[in-house]
C-alpha cells in the first residue's frame, strides 16, 4: 500500500490522443485499484460523506464490501439508493459533495468515492447484475414526465416499490441531458446511459418516447382520462440563453444545447449519421459551467482551435475542477475575465470575429461570487468563425402553462415542496431542473428520489 | 413506430404520407406542425401538418426531399413505418381562435407557393367547415408542380399561377395578388402566406404597401422543436423569437427575412455532404470534406 494520505491515481487517456477521439478520457478503476482505494475509507462512525450525497447512498458499506471483494453487494448498497450508480461515478461534482467531506481529506486527499462508485457500477454491468425488482406490484399508476436524472430516479424508486410508472419523454431517445447534453468522452451512450436505462426499465418501467406533455397530451387529459393517480414532473431547463449583444443570430453562433445535442443525441461526429454540424476552426465558447467545457471539448474533438470566455476568473469557474484541468490537458485555451460586447458578422452573415472587454472583479453578488465589472476602454478583437453560448438554461413554460392549478415562480421555475415533491395542484410533483433551474444530474436525482417518497405517501393517504 | 398508411407522389419531388400518430392527430390544429424522424441514423425533420383525421388517428405530410434524409424519406412506402413522429408543436394559427363573429367580418386571402401549398390546406378547409369561404392563390413553378389542386377547389376559391404560364395565371403570386386587388376589385383585411422565404418576403413587401395585414409561417432550422436549441431563432420587430415555440407563425411585416435566409444556408455545406455520401453509397470513398477518404 502506498501513501495512504494520496489516492490511487486512475488511469485516463493520453491527452493528445483524445483530443482527436470521442472515446472516454477516464479508464476508471480495475478491481484491484478499487480495492485498494477502498482500504482508505475510515470506516467513520458518523460518516460525514452520506450527509455530502443528494441521494444518501451508504457509501462506507458500500465501500467495506468493495474492500472484502463483495463487488456485487456493493453494487446492491449503492442501488438502493441510486438508479444511475455509472452515470453519477462519472459527473457528480464529488468534490463538493461526499469527497469534500472526507475525513481523509483534512490532512491528505478524499477517498475517491466516485471513482470507485463507477467501478462498483461497471463492475455490475459487465456481470450482468440488474438491480432488484419489486415482488409484487400494486396496481397504482404513476406518470412521469422527462427521462433525465430526475425522471429516471423517480421512476425507478416507484417501480421497485411496486407502482406501475410510466415515463413520457419529448426527445426520440430517453436520457434527457445525459443523452443530449454530456458527450459520449465523459459519458458514454451506448456503453453506459442506455444499460442504466435499460436496468430502470428492467424494474418494470415503460417509457413512451416523442410525447411532449402539453402538447400530445396535457398534465390534465393523463390524470382524467388515462388513469394516471399523480404525476412527477421533471422535466428539465431546457431554454437555452442567450446575451443578446449585436450579431448574435450570426451564422456560426449556436446554442451549446444545439451544439450538444447535434454531436451527443444526433451523433454527428459519426458518419453513418445524417446529422450536419458546423465544425469551426477558430471556436470560442461563452460561459465557465461544465456545460461550457463539454461544448469545448467537443469542438476541439471535431477538429477546432477552442477559447473559453468567462468574465471571472479561474476561481469562480462553476465546471467541475475536474472537467477544467481535462479542457487545459486537451489544449483549450482559458480567456478569463473577458466578456463579449458583440459578435462581428462578414457580408454573408457568417461570423468573422468576437468583440470583447477585459473585466475585474468588483463586490460579492447575489450568488456570493464577486461580481465582474468592465474595465473601461480596454476592447479588444478575438479572431473566431465559430461562436457557442453556453450561458445556461431556463425551464421550458409548455408544461407549467398547459396545467391547471400549476404555479411557478418568477423565473418560471415550478414551486414544489423541497421534501416531497409536492407542486401546487394536487396528485402532481415536481423536481430538478423544472424546479431549481439549471444544476447538476445528481441534485436531479435527490429531488426525484424525495418525490418518489412524496408520491407513495399521497396515494397511500389517499386509500 | 408510426405506419404509412398511404403513400404517394403529388407533383416531380413531392411526396405526401399519411401517418398513423393518434396523440399527434387528436390535439392537431391548424398552422402546427410535426418532427418526424426516419430511423436511428435520420436527421429530426420539421414539417408542417397538411392535413389530420381524429377519428382514424392520421396525420398527413407533404414535402419536398432536400438532404439525406428526406431523399431517403420519399422511397417510404404503404407499410413502412417512421421511427419517431412528434407533436403537434408550435402555436396554432391565429385564426383559430379568434372570436366567430370577428372571424366572419375577414376577408382573407390565402397565398401558397410551391411545397408550401400543403399547410395553407388545413386552414383552408378549417375555416371552409367553419361556414367561411376564402380565397387562395396557389402559385408554382409550372403545371407539374401544381398540388392539391382538387383539394383546394373543394374548400376556397382558387386561383392558380405558375411562374412560366403552363397552367392558370402566368407569373409570380404577387402579380396575381397584385391583380386580384388592384385589377379586379377583390379587398382583403387578411393575409396568410406559406412557401419559400423569398416567396414570403416579396409579399409581404407587397401587402405593406395595400396595409394589409399578413401572417406568414416561417421554417427555420430546427433541432428538437420545443424551444430547446435555438437553432430557429428570428428576428421579429427587432426581437429574437423561436419559431418552434413563438410561432411558427408570425406577423411578416415584422420578420427579417434577409437574415433568416441566410441562416437557412448554414448547414449547406455539411447536408451537401451528406447527400453526396448517399447518393454515392458504397462506391463513396471521398470528396465530402468529411469522411477521410480523400487524405
Amino acid at each position: 500500500m502506498a501513501d495512504p494520505m494520496k489516492r490511487t491515481p486512475v488511469r485516463e487517456q493520453n491527452p493528445e490522443v483524445r483530443a482527436k477521439n470521442f472515446d472516454e478520457v477516464c479508464f476508471g478503476y480495475d478491481k484491484d485499484e478499487a480495492m485498494d482505494e477502498a482500504t482508505r475509507c475510515l470506516n467513520c462512525k458518523n460518516p460525514k460523506c452520506v450527509q455530502g450525497c443528494p441521494v444518501s447512498i451508504n457509501i462506507p458499506k458500500f465501500l467495506q464490501e468493495l474492500k472484502a471483494g463483495q463487488v456485487e453487494d456493493a453494487y446492491n448498497t449503492i442501488s438502493e439508493s441510486s438508479a444511475l450508480p455509472a452515470v453519477c461515478g462519472r459527473v457528480c461534482p464529488q468534490e463538493t459533495q461526499c469527497e469534500g467531506q472526507c475525513i481523509r481529506g483534512i490532512k491528505g486527499e478524499p477517498v475517491s468515492i466516485g471513482k470507485m462508485e463507477r467501478f462498483v457500477a461497471d463492475w455490475a454491468r459487465e456481470n450482468g447484475i440488474r438491480p432488484k425488482s419489486a415482488k409484487e406490484r400494486n396496481g397504482h399508476k404513476v406518470a412521469v414526465i422527462g427521462a433525465g436524472p430526475a425522471g429516471l430516479t423517480c421512476a425507478g424508486d416507484l417501480a421497485r416499490a411496486g407502482y406501475d410508472v410510466t415515463i413520457f419523454e419529448a426527445l426520440h431517445k430517453a436520457g434527457g441531458v445525459l443523452s443530449y447534453g454530456i458527450p459520449e468522452f465523459r459519458l458514454p451512450k451506448s456503453e453506459v446511459v442506455d444499460k442504466e436505462i435499460e436496468n430502470v426499465k428492467s424494474l418494470g418501467v415503460r417509457i413512451e418516447t416523442d410525447v411532449i406533455i402539453g402538447k400530445s397530451v396535457t398534465v390534465d387529459e393523463l390524470m382524467d382520462e388515462e388513469g394516471f393517480e399523480a404525476a412527477f414532473i421533471g422535466s428539465g431547463a431546457g431554454l437555452p440563453m442567450f446575451m443578446h449583444i449585436p450579431g448574435e443570430n450570426a451564422n456560426g453562433v449556436f446554442s451549446a444545447n444545439e451544439f450538444l445535442t447535434r454531436n451527443n443525441l444526433m451523433k454527428a461526429y459519426l458518419d453513418d449519421y445524417d446529422t450536419p454540424i458546423h465544425r469551426g476552426k477558430k471556436v470560442a465558447v461563452v460561459g465557465g459551467g461544465n456545460v461550457a467545457m463539454d461544448a469545448a471539448r467537443t469542438a476541439l474533438r471535431l477538429g477546432a482551435d477552442v477559447h473559453i470566455v468567462y468574465r471571472r476568473s479561474e476561481a469562480e469557474l462553476p465546471a467541475r475542477a475536474e472537467e477544467v484541468h481535462h479542457a487545459k490537458e486537451e489544449g483549450i485555451i482559458f480567456d478569463l475575465l473577458c466578456n463579449p460586447t458583440e459578435i462581428l458578422v462578414n457580408e454573408d452573415g457568417w461570423v468573422r470575429g468576437m468583440r470583447c472587454i477585459r473585466m475585474e472583479l468588483g463586490e460579492p453578488d447575489a450568488s456570493g461570487r464577486r461580481r465582474p465589472v468592465p474595465v473601461e476602454g480596454s476592447e479588444f478583437e478575438i479572431d473566431v468563425d465559430t461562436v457557442i453560448m453556453a450561458l445556461g438554461t431556463s425551464p421550458n413554460p409548455l408544461i407549467s402553462s398547459t396545467t391547471d392549478g400549476l404555479e411557478t415562480n418568477r423565473r418560471k421555475c415550478i414551486i414544489a415542496n423541497e421534501e416531497t415533491g409536492q407542486t401546487t395542484r394536487e396528485g402532481v410533483f415536481a423536481g430538478g431542473d423544472a424546479v431549481t433551474g439549471a444544476a447538476t444530474v445528481i441534485l436531479a436525482m435527490g429531488a426525484g428520489k424525495a418525490a418518489a417518497k412524496g408520491i407513495q405517501e399521497y396515494i397511500q393517504s389517499k386509500e | 413506430m408510426y405506419p404509412i398508411l398511404h403513400a404517394d407522389k403529388l407533383a416531380a419531388n413531392i411526396y405526401r404520407k399519411v401517418v398513423r400518430a393518434p396523440r399527434v392527430a387528436r390535439h392537431c390544429e391548424p398552422g402546427q406542425f410535426v418532427i418526424v424522424k426516419i430511423d436511428e441514423e435520420g436527421e429530426r425533420i420539421p414539417l408542417t401538418i397538411c392535413d389530420y383525421d381524429r377519428d382514424e388517428g392520421t396525420v398527413t405530410i407533404v414535402f419536398q426531399p432536400i438532404g439525406a434524409s428526406t431523399q431517403r424519406m420519399k422511397d417510404l412506402s404503404e407499410g413502412d413505418a417512421f421511427e419517431d413522429f412528434v407533436g403537434p408543436l408550435g402555436k396554432p394559427s391565429d385564426l383559430i381562435d379568434m372570436d366567430p363573429e370577428e372571424l366572419k367580418k375577414k376577408k382573407i386571402i390565402f397565398i401558397a407557393g410551391g411545397v408550401g401549398t400543403a399547410p395553407v390546406y388545413p386552414q383552408v378547409k378549417w375555416l371552409h367547415e367553419h361556414g367561411i369561404t376564402a380565397d387562395a392563390i396557389i402559385g408554382a413553378k409550372n403545371k407539374d408542380l401544381v398540388i392539391l389542386e382538387k383539394e383546394f377547389r373543394e374548400v376556397c376559391n382558387l386561383y392558380i399561377t405558375t411562374d412560366d404560364g403552363s397552367y392558370g395565371r402566368s407569373g409570380m403570386v404577387t402579380k396575381c395578388l397584385e391583380d386580384l386587388i388592384e385589377k379586379e376589385g377583390h379587398e382583403y383585411n387578411h393575409c396568410v402566406a406559406i412557401g419559400p422565404m423569398i416567396m414570403m418576403k416579396f409579399v409581404c413587401l407587397q401587402t405593406a404597401k395595400y396595409s394589409l395585414p399578413t401572417v406568414v409561417s416561417m421554417n427555420p432550422i430546427m433541432v428538437d422543436g420545443t424551444g430547446m436549441c435555438g437553432a430557429c431563432r428570428l428576428s421579429v420587430g427587432g426581437e429574437v423569437r423561436f419559431a418552434c415555440v413563438d410561432g411558427p407563425e408570425f406577423d411578416g411585416h415584422q420578420v427579417d427575412f434577409d437574415q433568416a435566409m441566410k441562416r437557412m444556408t448554414m448547414y449547406k455545406t455539411e447536408e451537401g455532404r451528406a447527400l453526396l455520401r448517399l447518393q454515392e453509397g458504397d462506391t463513396h470513398h471521398g470528396g465530402c470534406g468529411n469522411c477521410g477518404g480523400d487524405k
